[in-house]
């Protein structure tokens, strides 16, 4: 009987390891340790034994099914293994194959450039104004010290809804400066975005109508200082710490001193080259010290307030952003050209 | 503007190269665009003295020169000209030199001789005729037959000798400052900038010629207030000639070609003294009496140009007893024009009203450098020193004869501004700590009159009138880029949108989340976009605000609707084949009868789509998307076959209960065709206005079911008028509390089912937030929905 055992196990041990998948291990389970099993059918004679060997012998045959239970645990993990590598190998991909299209949405390139803007001006305490484009003249020209016989209110350069030159379409954001000052509690600190009209023919760098954000600061003891330090942070923002800006004198009818910022080239770094025509420097945008007749003129007393004020054309920022040549391709919407942003 | 730097340097001296110095004018307020060296394009070009000549051996036309160029040894140069003689000066191109448009010159051999360089006609140098009106036009041009090139040295470097060793600055003026469209208002801008002293010149007049100014010339001025002023002076006995070459060197460097004398004079003083200056023939003022009046309405005037202008009543011209010889302060007539036999000059030097000159000149589209000049509004005290330099460089050319006297008309006598200085004011505005003698120094250096804190702005100085402009005198030289940099300091505020622009922000990125592209269009569009989208002639929102001076047809009136602008740009990205298109853009239209005459500007969001997988469906789910995004309720579409922009029957009108949001649906055919599209477009307008009114409350949490849900499906057959939308609203109302959700999986016309009907299959879900219902429960909930189904709707069990 011991013998018997012995070659059970032996016999066993050597199938289960050659089985070569679950079903056939499944199998060799029965065939080994089922109710109609060799093994049981071996223990099935212990009956005849004596009692002294009977401990003995029931002991063998425990340690036979605990090691014959051992190798078919052993044997399936092994199986189960293999059957799960040749699985993960059936179901290998070419992940090079391209992914299924989620098409989304773009933003406007124009806009993308007029948010960057908008972010860093809401946290310095800005708020965004909006207004009208069509526009009384007196808050485009008058309220803004462009007198009469200002040439910019010519019928040549500016779209007029009557003949008395009374509503146009505005063709600056200044004159959001004056509507926030007629609506807004001191001190006020705003930008407002929006388009513009002049009578430009299209080309490469016009637009009958293009963009601009105006920014406004007004308050007790607001310098020329405050201005410079302003932009040049938002300057550093938009193109990186340590962008070089230089600030020159101008003419703007509504500030006063007016000046003009520039940034150094980005293309030649202030040597001199085509982009720049050979300057160094790129005009940027407009500013200056709100002219104290303008905050008059809106009831602010300039004896107590101050006030700084820019433009600065949107279409102009967008290009350099992205490098577009041609402002053409900002309002002529092709796919191709919306779908690189 | 241009400015020569060697008329420059008669009234400043001013060391720096071009660069230099167009950086620091920059600086302080006078924005230079460029700068040219006149001379830059020749190089290694001297003036050669012709030692020897004799005939080339090999050719019967061509000479061997041997050419004493300063060098020490003669150098030879072989030419084929054949009006240079032993002991000419002419210029001579040595080896590796350079000449106008890229030309080199080197050393060769022409037939077998060797040639070290090139003798130079004076076209080969970049000159025309008029500058040079002695020198020989075919072939060398020999500098030793001008009269008026003296002082030649042999070796001498040709740009010197020939006046092409100037350098140009070219700037950009501001309207503000009219004054510095003159040499010496830049030259005095330069003495501030530099700190170097300004010369200026006090014009001399000898006088004397024959005949009274008084009894020979009389000026009315009726129209005294477009004529503040009126200067002249009379030159009897003229000689017509070529001015010198000094002269002609000057105009052309700052760009004006010389004719004669006379004209020239007048040239030259309006760009050294920036006062426009015109000069006519005497004896063409009939009656001896110059009148400057409004022309009347219709009056015709030839002027120099040989242009017949009609004119009106706005303009100002310049009249004899009888007819216009002249446009005021811009171009001069033909029939008073110096000319080869002028005898007696009449010299204008005056004073008009900017607006109109500038409206005149705009009127007739004739802006001219005068009267570019005058619009800006010029100095009174100008015209007076100006026709004394005229007359000065008459006498100084030798041209004529200046009678004594001078004709001045004062209708206006300017009283000089007086302002006080306020130091501490300006260096608060500033944010500054300059000294209050550094800006009296400034000040002075730009000849404003300083007596303490008394400043006396100059005459020629009408832009300032406040301390502002005092400010900004001394931040322009005190430097603006040695102001400091601050923060903003003060009271705090607080930034940021406002609800509203938060909500169309998100509108944006829900629309781009949905796969649709922001774009940009005009706000104007043509009158016929409205035929073009099929609205009916008497379409109220036809009214729309109509520029009076729009560049085109195409841009002439404002939109009342964005869709032909959104469907201009669906009918571009399908002419360049792009085979879908899904686009969006949140922009104003323009509705007439706002406040203060103005317009109403509500913005709408607009959706325009075509191509691959767009179907009417497609788009109505971007829509519930965005509308579901700002959780609006009380949603309904309702179909709508009245639109005449879109298909009748694929329309629908957006509502939220009773309020109209707007409208969605595929285009007309009819339109789109007319867009030049063939393929189904799909639009969608919505009012942001509406939207904004018709949002939900912000999101608020509700629990998560904690009973199973049951889910039954039903397939009901009904006549095909029956909406999918009438049988869900039936479902839901027959429901009861437990059924949670509807949705519609299928609708089935075909085979089984009569014709004139459809099959609408629904999935709904019950559910108790209680308990766990059961299969009964579900089964009645189901059997009441149905038989209201059958009632209200006749749709039965399929």
């Amino acid at each position: 009987m011991k013998e018997q055992l012995a070659k059970i196990k032996e016999e066993a041990l050597a199938s289960f390891s050659s089985a070569a998948d679950a079903a056939r291990l499944n199998d060799l389970r029965v065939k080994y340790l089922g109710k109609k099993g060799e093994l049981t059918a071996v223990l099935k004679q212990m009956g005849k034994l004596s009692a002294e060997e009977r401990p003995v012998m029931g002991q063998l045959a425990n340690d036979v099914r605990a090691a014959l239970e051992t190798a078919l645990e052993d044997c399936s993990k092994k199986l189960e293994a293999a059957a799960l590598e040749r699985r993960l190998k059936e179901e290998t991909l070419d992940v090079t194959i391209p992914g299924k299209a989620v098409s989304i949405g773009r933003q406007h390139p124009m806009n993308i450039a007029l948010d960057e803007l908008k972010t860093i001006f809401i946290g310095m305490g800005f708020t965004v104004l909006e207004g009208p484009e069509v526009e009384l003249a007196s808050y485009n020209f008058d309220r803004l010290n462009a007198e009469e016989g200002h040439p910019s209110r010519d019928w040549s350069d500016t779209f007029y809804f009557d003949e008395d030159s009374r509503v146009m379409l505005r063709s600056q954001t200044s004159p959001m400066q004056i509507r926030a000052m007629e609506t807004m509690e001191l001190p006020i600190r705003i930008i407002a975005p929006g388009r513009v009209y002049r009578k430009d023919e299209v080309d490469a760098t016009h637009s009958p109508m293009f963009h601009q954000v105006e920014g406004m600061v007004i308050d007790k003891g607001v310098t020329m200082a405050d201005l410079k330090g302003t932009l040049n942070t938002v300057v550093e923002d938009l193109y990186g710490a340590g962008t070089r800006t230089r600030f020159r004198p101008h003419h703007f009818p509504f500030t006063e001193p007016s000046c003009e910022m520039d940034v150094q080239c980005h293309k030649c770094g202030g040597a001199g080259c085509p982009t720049c025509k050979g300057e160094g420097w790129i005009e940027l945008l407009g500013a200056g010290m709100i002219h104290p007749r303008v905050l008059e003129m809106s009831g602010i007393d300039p004896e107590v307030y101050t006030g700084w004020a820019f433009g600065i054309g949107l279409e102009r920022m967008a290009l350099r952003r992205f490098k577009i040549a041609d402002m053409r391709l900002i309002f002529e919407n092709d796919m191709r050209f919306l779908e690189q942003f | 503007m241009k400015l020569s730097r060697k008329w420059l340097g008669e009234f400043v001296s001013v060391q720096a190269n071009d660069r230099d110095f167009a950086e620091a004018m920059t600086l302080s307020g006078s924005k230079v665009e460029g700068t040219e060296d006149l001379g830059a394009e020749i190089q290694n070009v001297v003036v050669g003295k012709i030692l020897s000549m004799e005939r080339h051996p090999n050719s019967d036309h061509m000479w061997i020169c041997q050419v004493d160029a300063g060098q020490g040894e003669p150098v030879q140069i072989v030419t084929g000209a054949q009006n240079v003689k032993e002991g000419d000066l002419v210029p001579t191109a040595l080896h590796k030199s350079l000449l106008p448009g890229g030309k080199k010159i080197e050393k060769g051999k022409l037939r077998g001789e060797i040639s070290n360089g090139m003798l130079c006609s004076f076209p080969e140098l970049g000159l025309e005729q008029r500058d040079f009106p002695a020198a020989y036009e075919d072939g060398i041009w020999i500098l030793s037959d001008d009269p008026e090139l003296t002082d030649l040295a042999v070796g001498q470097d040709i740009r010197a000798a020939v006046g092409l060793d100037d350098h140009v600055v070219e700037f950009e003026i501001t309207p503000n400052r009219p004054d510095c469209l003159s040499v010496i208002g830049l030259a005095r801008e330069a003495s501030a900038t530099f700190q170097a002293p300004l010369r200026l010149h006090e014009p001399v007049v000898k006088g004397g010629g024959d005949g009274n100014l008084a009894e020979l010339l009389d000026v009315e001025t009726p129209d005294a207030d477009l004529c503040p002023r009126y200067t002249a002076r009379m030159v009897r006995n003229v000689k017509i000639a070529p001015s010198p070459k000094w002269m002609r060197e000057r105009l052309r460097s700052m760009g004006v070609r010389p004719i004669n004398n006379i004209v020239d004079i007048t040239n030259y003083v309006m760009l050294e003294y920036g006062q426009p200056m015109h000069a006519f023939d005497y004896r063409y003022v009939k009656g001896g009496k110059i009148v400057v009046r409004r022309a009347a309405d219709g009056e015709e005037l030839t002027t120099l140009d040989g242009n017949v202008r009609k004119l009106t009543g706005n303009m100002l011209v310049i009249a004899d007893d009888t007819r216009a010889v002249g446009l005021a302060g811009i171009m001069g007539g033909e029939n008073s024009e110096i000319v080869e036999d002028t005898v007696d000059v009449v010299f204008e030097s005056a004073n008009f009203d900017g607006t109109c000159i500038r409206k005149a000149a705009l009127a007739l589209g004739m802006r001219t450098e005068a009267s570019a000049k005058f619009e800006k509004g010029l100095d009174v005290l100008n015209t007076l020193p100006a026709v004394n330099r005229a007359c000065e460089l008459v006498e100084l050319l030798g041209a004529g004869e200046v009678l004594d006297g001078v004709i001045d008309v004062l209708n206006c006598v300017p009283q000089p501004t007086v302002l006080k200085l306020y130091p501490e004011k300006i260096n608060a505005l500033l944010g500054t700590d300059i000294p209050a003698d550094e800006m009296r120094r400034i000040l002075s250096s730009l000849d404003f009159g300083v007596d303490g804190d008394d400043i006396t702005v100059p005459s020629w100085r009408g832009d300032v009138r406040t301390t502002a402009d005092l400010a900004e005198e001394a931040a322009r030289f005190h430097g603006y880029n040695n102001i400091p940099c601050t923060l903003q300091r003060g009271e705090t505020t607080k930034g940021g949108y406002t609800p509203r622009q938060t909500m169309e922000r998100r509108l944006g990125a829900v629309c781009r989340a949905c796969g649709y592209s922001e774009i940009i269009t005009y706000s104007f569009i043509s009158p016929s976009a409205y035929d073009k989208i099929g609205w009916a002639s008497e379409e109220p929102l036809r009214s729309s605000l109509r520029i009076l001076n729009p560049l085109g047809e195409d841009t002439s009136i404002m939109r009342t609707t964005t869709l032909p602008s959104m469907l201009e740009v669906l009918a571009r990205n399908y002419n360049y084949r792009s085979r879908s298109a899904r686009l969006y853009e949140v922009g104003k239209i323009y509705l007439p009868g706002g406040p203060d005459g103005l317009a109403n500007e509500p913005k709408m969001l607009t959706l325009g789509a075509y191509g691959e997988e767009m179907d009417f469906f497609t788009m109505k789910g971007a829509v519930e998307a965005v509308l579901g995004d700002l959780r609006i309720s009380d949603l309904t579409f309702a179909a709508c076959s009245d639109d005449p922009s879109y298909h009748p029957g694929r329309c629908a009108a957006v509502r939220a209960g009773e309020k109209t949001l707007g409208v969605m649906g595929q285009i007309h055919p009819a339109v789109a065709a007319g867009f030049g599209v063939d393929v189904p477009l799909y639009c969608t307008e919505l009012s942001v206005e509406a939207l904004w009114d018709a949002q939900g409350p912000g999101a608020e949490y509700v629990p998560l079911p904690k009973f199973p849900a049951v889910s039954r499906d039903i397939a009901v057959v009904c006549r095909e008028e029956v909406t999918v939308g009438e049988l869900t609203a039936c479902i839901r109302r027959a429901g009861g509390k437990l059924l949670k959700d509807v949705s519609l999986f299928d609708v089935y016309r075909g085979a089984g089912i009569a014709p004139g009907s459809k099959s609408a299959a629904f999935s709904l879900t019950l559910r108790s937030d209680e308990r766990s219902i059961t299969a009964g429960e579900a089964d009645e909930e189901v059997q009441l929905i149905l038989s209201a189904l059958e009632k209200e709707l006749g749709a039965v069990l399929r």
